[in-house]
């Protein structure tokens, strides 16, 4: 049983692309905040939860938000929809906000709301709650997107039938650069009801084409 | 589909460097929480569950000998002299060649090396090394491992998600032996954090019990190593035969109200091995011993319909370890398993979870035949792993 790459979506400074296609741009020189606030009020989702994430999870959320408008979860279980993601710094990029706030003991504020963004696979807590889904999870780190590392976990959750859809890809943020590249991989044998007619078959050589091409 | 068996493993603990010192600490019930004045990782005393330095550092002094390597001691990162004691523990006598392209690595860790984002630390070491692939890279180095290590840093549940991928790996065959280490350090950054969220108890943690308030944070790594060989003198007792990994979906810092996910990931597990619930000899919880955790611990274990099964937890012996918990309790069950020894919960006295869970209460020999492991964390995810006799 192969699979098929359904769906994909890339956002990377200051551009969002669905399967290829610009959907959203916004002028260069911006920061993350001054880039992702827009683009999620644009999208109308009445979802107030997202303002309190950090900025990683903020980034997968809105990829994930654009992914599952590409692919129609409702006909799978939720306990058997699979989200393994990756990315280079882990959660350093909160990480070095909490230090700031235990840095110096005379301005002493570390913060829950803080802390708890100090673990990567948060941001999949968070798509995991907005989506309801319930199945196989896992962050994975390297030091630059590895294409082969994602296909052999996600290939292997198939051949164990721990899943019957898995997003995947790499959600990377740190110090106002950020790059997200999300997949929706199903088996070659669903049926595709999505907008587009585009299924390339899941594989390290396609998902490096895509990355260098979206 | 090829059989994943135990072949080896070490735990570095406040209750030792060995796997057997450990085991021997956890079957005499002895505590390796303290009472800990450090001003460097908090302001007031707090229990702690530390890994002596001198010790440490002199174990590491010894290794560095064995290797002949340079650069010595002092290239290297508290953490990653943990990882490497703990690595070379587990791998040295074997008589698998672990350093070639057969050979998965998978490093578990939640936080690496993150005491180097304090500004008064050691400038010896470059800021990569907050980066968890370059800590990775530093303890394959110091091997020669062969290929480029496989991380994974999923909060509380990490050391289960390593040893669940490379069981998985190994069934397809996509490599014949795995080496599987978790590890992590008590930081200044880890206590205000933990502390910020009022989850850490003034007193050892006790798991289970009605008069528990928080969880102990400790450190340390262990280490397993996998393999699919058969008959090759690297007495395989043990073997991995279930895996699974869920999320609750409902809240980043608080586990589920029903346990239903938890329960669902001991049921997947189950179900692979092709158990029933009342084969398991005992299953090995998470256990931090808040509040809400073993609460829904209770109900996950009751949703699989596992009420009657024997529950333990090690937390009370050697603290909550983040990335090192799901390795080096898995070490220990697998311990367990081959003693036939079921260890008393350490900490528990009076039931106090919604569910009438079977807790352990006194250390004793019975006849054993598997192990469900199981943990969960921020994030809301939940794994567990299955380890039987074979």
């Amino acid at each position: 049983m192969e699979q098929l790459i359904n769906a994909n979506i890339r956002i990377t400074p200051f551009q969002v692309s669905v399967n290829g296609r610009t959907e959203y741009q916004a002028e260069n020189f911006i920061t993350f905040a001054e880039f992702i606030k827009p683009f999620f009020k644009s999208l109308n989702l009445g979802y107030p939860k997202f303002y309190k994430m950090d900025s990683l999870s903020k980034l997968g959320f809105m990829a994930a938000e654009l992914m599952l408008r590409q692919i129609d979860l409702t006909r799978y279980d939720n306990n058997r929809v699979g989200v393994v993601l990756s990315n280079s710094s882990s959660s350093l990029d909160t990480d070095l906000a909490h230090q700031q706030s235990i840095q110096d003991r005379s301005q002493y504020f570390p913060s829950p709301s803080v802390f708890v963004y100090t673990l990567p696979n948060i941001m999949i807590g968070e798509i995991s709650i907005r989506h309801r889904l319930k199945g196989e999870n896992a962050m994975l780190i390297s030091e630059r997107f590895d294409s082969r590392l994602l296909f052999t976990y996600v290939n292997n959750l198939f051949r164990e039938k721990k899943v019957d859809v898995c997003l995947t890809g790499w959600v990377e943020l740190l110090n106002e650069q950020f790059d997200a590249f999300l997949m929706a991989v199903e088996p070659s044998t669903a049926t595709f009801s999505g907008e587009t007619s585009g299924a390339l078959p899941f594989s390290p050589e396609t998902m490096d084409e895509l990355y260098k091409t979206t | 589909m090829k059989s994943v068996y135990i072949a080896s493993d070490n735990i570095i603990t406040s209750l030792g460097t060995t796997t057997s010192a450990n085991w021997e600490a956890l079957r005499n019930g002895q505590v390796g929480i303290r009472n800990i004045s450090d001003p460097l990782l908090y302001p007031s005393p707090m229990p702690l569950s530390r890994v002596d330095n001198d010790l440490l550092e002199e174990s590491f002094q010894l290794l560095l000998k064995e290797y002949r390597q340079e650069p010595g001691a002092s290239s290297f990162t508290r953490l990653e002299k943990l990882f490497i004691l703990s690595v070379h523990d587990a791998v040295s006598g074997l008589p698998i060649d672990y350093r070639n392209k057969r050979t998965l690595f998978i490093l578990s860790t939640t936080k690496g090396n993150i005491n180097l984002l304090e500004t008064n630390t050691d400038p010896l070491f470059p800021p990569q090394r907050a980066y968890l692939w370059e800590l990775a890279r530093v303890v394959t180095g110091f091997f020669g491992f062969s290929n480029t290590p496989l991380v994974i840093s999923n909060a509380c549940i990490s050391g289960v998600i390593a040893l669940m991928t490379a069981y998985r790996y190994l069934k397809q065959g996509l490599y014949d032996q795995a080496v599987v280490t978790g590890g992590d350090i008590l930081s200044e950054f880890v206590i205000a954090g933990f502390q910020s969220f009022q989850s850490l108890s003034p007193l050892p943690c006790r798991p289970f019990d009605e008069h528990r308030d928080g969880l102990s944070l400790g450190e340390g790594a262990g280490t397993m190593v996998l393999t699919t060989a058969e008959g090759k003198g690297v007495g395989q007792q043990v073997k991995i035969t279930g895996a699974s990994a869920t999320n609750d979906a409902n809240h980043i810092s608080g586990p589920s109200r029903t346990g239903e996910e938890l329960g669902l990931s001991l049921l997947n597990s189950l179900q692979e091995a092709g158990h029933q619930a009342e084969e398991i000899s005992f299953i090995n919880a998470h256990g931090t011993a808040t509040r809400f955790n073993d609460e829904m611990e209770s109900k996950a274990i009751a949703y699989a319909g596992m009420i009657q099964v024997p529950v333990n937890s090690f937390k009370g012996y050697w603290g909550h370890t983040m990335g090192a918990a799901g390795v080096i309790e898995s070490v220990a069950c697998v311990l367990a398993l081959k003693e036939n020894v079921l260890i008393r919960t350490a900490g528990f006295e009076e039931p106090g979870v919604p569910e009438p869970i079977r807790v352990i209460t006194g250390t004793e020999k019975s006849e054993m035949k598997s192990c469900l492991k199981s943990a969960s964390g921020f994030g809301g995810c939940n794994a567990s792993i299955l380890f039987e006799k074979v």
